[in-house]
């Protein structure tokens, strides 16, 4: 498995499909349809990995063909070309946006996500809508109205979630680049899963106008790339602050390109004793000291820190997560779009369409965080758990006031798990323990590969301080470059 | 009132009233789209208030201009920094299923308006709990179609402030004399044309009864569907006197929400029980905390314009005018502005009170036009003032120059000498027409003549009008008279 990685051939990278198509070596319809091929070989589709739920190719190909003729600016753009998958909350114009969920089957959205603009106007193609837990609620993408996605590295396993779909048909080698979200861990778990790279971004340095909410305070969109290039390109393209999103931040954005060959001497990396618990599997722990060893020779210093609060990260996530979703979600109640299931009267035809238009996880959160906003509960839960949460931002701002520059850490306690290995709810969210602090918080941080154990990919997870992406991603280039092939061993 | 209703003696009224206030923005609260009143169903809409999914909501600048304005005029304490929250409920004509308002911390509290004078002279005030922004609903439209409820969405996400007061009224006048004064505020400032009738003000009422002399409250009900002053008077009568009935019969006061019915003239509880609700409401996480630095809210402050009470006692002093005349000139900041423009201009505030209010007001009344597109502008009114007090227009000829000025919007001495209105003292021309008449009335001028001195009226009447007004009236009597004796 790793070798196919590792024979990527390099003209398939974002940067590699740009220039040739910049320097007219191939046609961003050529590019298109070879991304086709790709995803056709390794079967993407519903009959194999199921990660892309929504695909037009005449349509795609068409609006490919169009770019080189509509506009010079677009065909010398830094994606000129590049083909980019976008996960399925997050709105396009001609490919449905239904969320993994039955309750927008064939909704096709009138607006276009800001993140979705800014990469068709560096001249990205979207090729296609990708598989997802049902509203992004899931670490697996099992949740999805429309079958589970599988692990392009071994389909008996979850790709992970709730991104799944995008991590793999980037790990599958169809596209560069693929567009995720975020709310805990929802992008860096399935890159640590599917061997690739996943970026989220600080909160409020993405746009969020057109990705449909889940829980609005932690929300974010990511990027995933093949390689850690891949992923900077795509993040610093959609980047910056957007009018029509009031919550994103106005601080200017580098070019994170740049970052790649800076030098980590004086770089100071905190290792958190609290990621690195007891029952970590030994073999991710090795894997991360290998990782060190690394920053190390080129000239970090690895230092010992704790965040004291980052065992309340999930029970907190697990509160103020399913009370912004129960009113972000009270809006697909069958009056304006989506699923309407007629029945006698108001209340019953929002019960029905509400019954049958969500399953089994996104009720579960809905009826969870009605409850901790319930009058007589709203102190107890949601007061409290903003509370804790400041508590934990606290942490970060601490450890990085102290001198620490970056973070590593395993991005998730075990490597992709087989379908149907967590039936328990309360397991299935103990997968995100090392990635919800980050949205709690608000800071951006990133996995990588750092390593395989029996074949499945270990991902490594850096955290930088808010809006300081381009350290991280320096630190990402340099690890990648350091580790080699050994990324993927 | 035209349904005298009576409550038993011995029990008070406690009345706090909750005012929604359509702001005078030409955008949304939180989109782009027009607020226009009357544009056909669900044409003023788009994702953001259609709720669409991934669409976020962006705050309207000037709403909150609009609405710290409101508040400052309120004399309420602006807070730097206030919070919207989320209120969560199912309903068709509430696309998100939430509504965007503010919860704990509002825009503003603490604030006063002084509604009236008692007998002593001491000022009556109602406090202003708070006052905060939200957004309003849509429009469900139950009688159609049959069958079915229609949905217009092009009120939701219109802005709005809530005006909360303390329960600090304690008949159906006071409550109707505090809405009165709050809507004249709101209008000198120009937050909002408080149409009750295009929804743009809207009231909801608290009342309660306690026993004279009782310190504590007593269980209120909410009375609402009230679509004039009048009718809150007449709904809060109403419900009091249900109440204090009740209570005299040893009963107790539900809490609940009561409807006005206006055709039968009753109050019936609500169906919908409102009591019931759990909002749920929580910081709405798409919208940053609102900070106001003190330097916009000192801006804002400084912006506002003289408003009702203290011009009602500048126009007291400064123009000497009466209770009467104060009250009507200053009851639109239009008007107001239109007066002094004349007084200023005419030197003559008398004058000007009096053309305004029976000249002006009168034309405008008649026609119906707003005080803005009427054609007699202020510089012209006072012009004609000034040519009445230089007796180059009589004062009945004066009239007719007005009239004909709001007819063509003509300058007033261009209307005097092309309708030959200029007032004539030249005594042969007075001689003249003297003759005249009393050639015309052979009759009367015998008599006169003779000595029926009453007649001399009815003489000078028929010159005036041989005249069309622009005789000098003094003089003619003076060359009547004299021709009487001679």
């Amino acid at each position: 498995m790793s070798e196919r990685r590792a024979a990527r051939p390099p003209e398939t990278s974002a940067r590699g499909i740009a220039e040739r198509v910049r320097d007219g070596d191939i046609t961003a319809e050529r590019a298109a349809r070879e991304a086709f091929v790709r995803g056709d070989d390794a079967r993407v589709g519903p009959d194999g990995l199921n990660a892309l739920l929504w695909t037009d190719r005449e349509a795609t190909l068409d609006a490919a063909r169009g770019h080189a003729t509509e506009s010079d600016f677009v065909d010398r753009g830094d994606l000129a070309g590049v083909p980019i998958a976008v996960k399925d909350n997050i709105a396009t114009l001609t490919l449905p946006t239904s969320c993994g969920s039955r309750i927008l089957e064939g909704y096709v959205s009138p607006f276009e996500a800001t993140a979705v603009t800014r990469l068709r106007n560096a001249g990205a193609t979207i090729v296609g809508k990708t598989n997802m837990d049902e509203f992004a609620m899931g670490s697996s993408t099992e949740n999805s109205a429309f079958g589970p996605a599988r692990n392009p590295r071994d389909r008996s396993r979850v790709p992970g979630g709730s991104s799944g779909g995008s991590a793999a048909v980037v790990a599958a080698g169809m596209v560069p680049i693929a567009l995720g979200s975020e709310t805990g861990g929802s992008v860096r778990q399935p890159a640590a899963f599917c061997g690739i790279v996943g970026v989220k971004p600080t909160y409020g340095r993405v746009s969020r106008y057109g990705l449909v909410a889940f829980a609005s305070s932690l929300d974010q969109i990511g990027v995933f790339g093949a390689t850690v290039d891949d992923a900077a390109i795509g993040l610093q393209t959609i980047a910056g602050r957007d009018v029509m999103d009031a919550t994103s931040a106005d601080v200017p954005v580098e070019r994170y390109v740049e970052a790649s060959g800076a030098s980590l001497a004086g770089l100071v990396i905190g290792r958190p004793k609290e990621y690195f618990p007891d029952f970590l599997d030994a073999r991710i722990r090795e894997k991360c000291d290998r990782a060190f060893d690394a920053f190390r020779k080129l000239g970090a210093e690895v230092r010992d820190v704790s965040l004291p609060h980052t065992d309340l990260a999930i029970p907190v996530y697990y509160i103020v997560a399913p009370a912004e979703a129960s009113s972000n979600l009270a809006r697909f109640d069958g009056v304006r779009y989506g699923l309407r299931v007629p029945a006698d009267g108001l209340a019953a035809t929002y019960e029905a369409t509400r019954s049958r238009g969500f399953g089994k996880e996104v009720t579960r959160r809905i009826l969870l965080g009605t409850y901790v906003l319930s009058a007589g509960y709203y102190d107890a839960y949601y007061k409290k758990a903003q509370q804790v949460r400041t508590l934990i931002a606290d942490d970060f701002r601490e450890v990085f006031a102290s001198g620490v520059h970056l973070l590593f850490t395993p991005t998730t306690p075990s490597p992709a798990f087989p379908l149907g290995a967590k039936a328990d709810p309360y397991e299935m969210y103990m997968s995100d323990i090392f990635t919800a602090t980050a949205n709690l918080a608000g800071v951006p941080a990133m996995s990588q590969p750092i390593g395989a154990v029996d074949g499945l990919p270990i991902g490594g997870q850096l955290i930088a301080p808010h809006f300081d992406e381009a350290r991280m991603f320096g630190a990402a280039y340099a690890l990648e470059a350091a580790l080699g092939a050994e990324a993927l061993r | 009132m035209s349904t005298m209703v009576s409550a038993p003696a011995g029990w008070e009224m406690v009345v706090g009233l909750e005012v929604h206030v359509q702001l005078r923005t030409r955008t949304k609260a939180f989109c782009n789209c027009s607020t226009e009143y009357g544009a056909a169903p669900n044409v003023n809409t788009c994702p953001v208030c259609l709720a669409l999914p991934g669409a976020l909501p962006v705050l309207n600048a000037h709403a909150v201009e609009l609405a710290t304005r409101a508040a400052l005029a309120l004399g309420c304490t602006v807070n730097p920094m206030s919070v919207f929250a989320r209120k969560n409920y199912f309903y068709p004509d509430l696309p998100k299923g939430y509504q965007i308002s503010q919860f704990d911390k509002p825009l503003a509290e603490h604030g006063r308006l002084k509604i009236g004078t008692n007998a002593e002279g001491t000022g009556i005030t109602v406090g202003i709990t708070r006052v905060h922004m939200e957004e309003d609903a849509g429009k469900s439209v139950h009688d159609r179609y049959a069958g079915a409820t229609a949905i217009d969405l092009n009120r939701a996400g219109v802005p709005l402030i809530e005006i909360v007061s303390e329960p600090d009224m304690r008949s159906a006048e006071a409550a109707g004399a505090y809405l009165r004064t709050l809507k004249l505020i709101l209008q000198y400032v120009g937050i909002s044309d408080c149409d009750m009738e295009k929804g743009s003000l809207r009231v909801d009422a608290n009342v309660s009864a306690r026993r004279a002399g009782e310190v504590k409250l007593g269980t209120k009900t909410e009375v609402k569907n009230l679509n004039s002053f009048s009718n809150v008077e007449r709904a809060l009568a109403l419900e009091f006197a249900r109440q204090t009935e009740l209570l005299e019969r040893g009963g107790r006061v539900e809490q609940q929400t009561m409807l006005f019915d206006q055709a039968r003239g009753v109050v019936r509880p609500s169906r919908t029980k409102e009591g019931s609700h759990d909002y749920r409401y929580f910081p709405e996480p798409d919208l940053p905390p609102l900070v106001l630095d003190a330097g916009f809210i000192e801006r804002m402050q400084t912006s506002l314009p003289e408003l009702p009470e203290a011009r009602r006692s500048r126009f007291a002093g400064d123009y000497a005018l009466g209770e009467y005349d104060v009250d009507v000139l200053t009851s639109s900041a239009e008007l107001a502005d239109y007066f002094e423009g004349v007084a200023r201009q005419s030197g003559d505030a008398k004058a000007a009170a009096n053309w305004t209010i029976n000249g002006v007001l009168t034309a405008l009344n008649a026609s119906g036009d707003d005080i803005d597109a009427f054609r007699v502008r202020p510089a012209d009114l006072a012009a004609l003032i000034t040519l009445v007090r230089d007796g180059v227009v009589g004062h009945s000829a004066a009239k007719q120059v007005f009239a004909e000025m709001v007819r063509t919007g003509d300058r007033p001495e261009q209307v005097a000498q092309r309708e030959g209105l200029v007032r004539v003292d030249d005594d042969a021309a007075l001689r003249g027409w003297i003759d005249e008449v009393l050639a015309e009335h052979p009759a009367e001028a015998q008599r006169y003549l003779a000595g029926e001195k009453k007649l001399q009226g009815v003489l000078v009447g028929f010159v005036m009008k041989k005249s069309k007004g622009s005789a000098d009236a003094k003089k003619v009597n003076q060359l009547l008279a004299s021709r009487a004796q001679g």
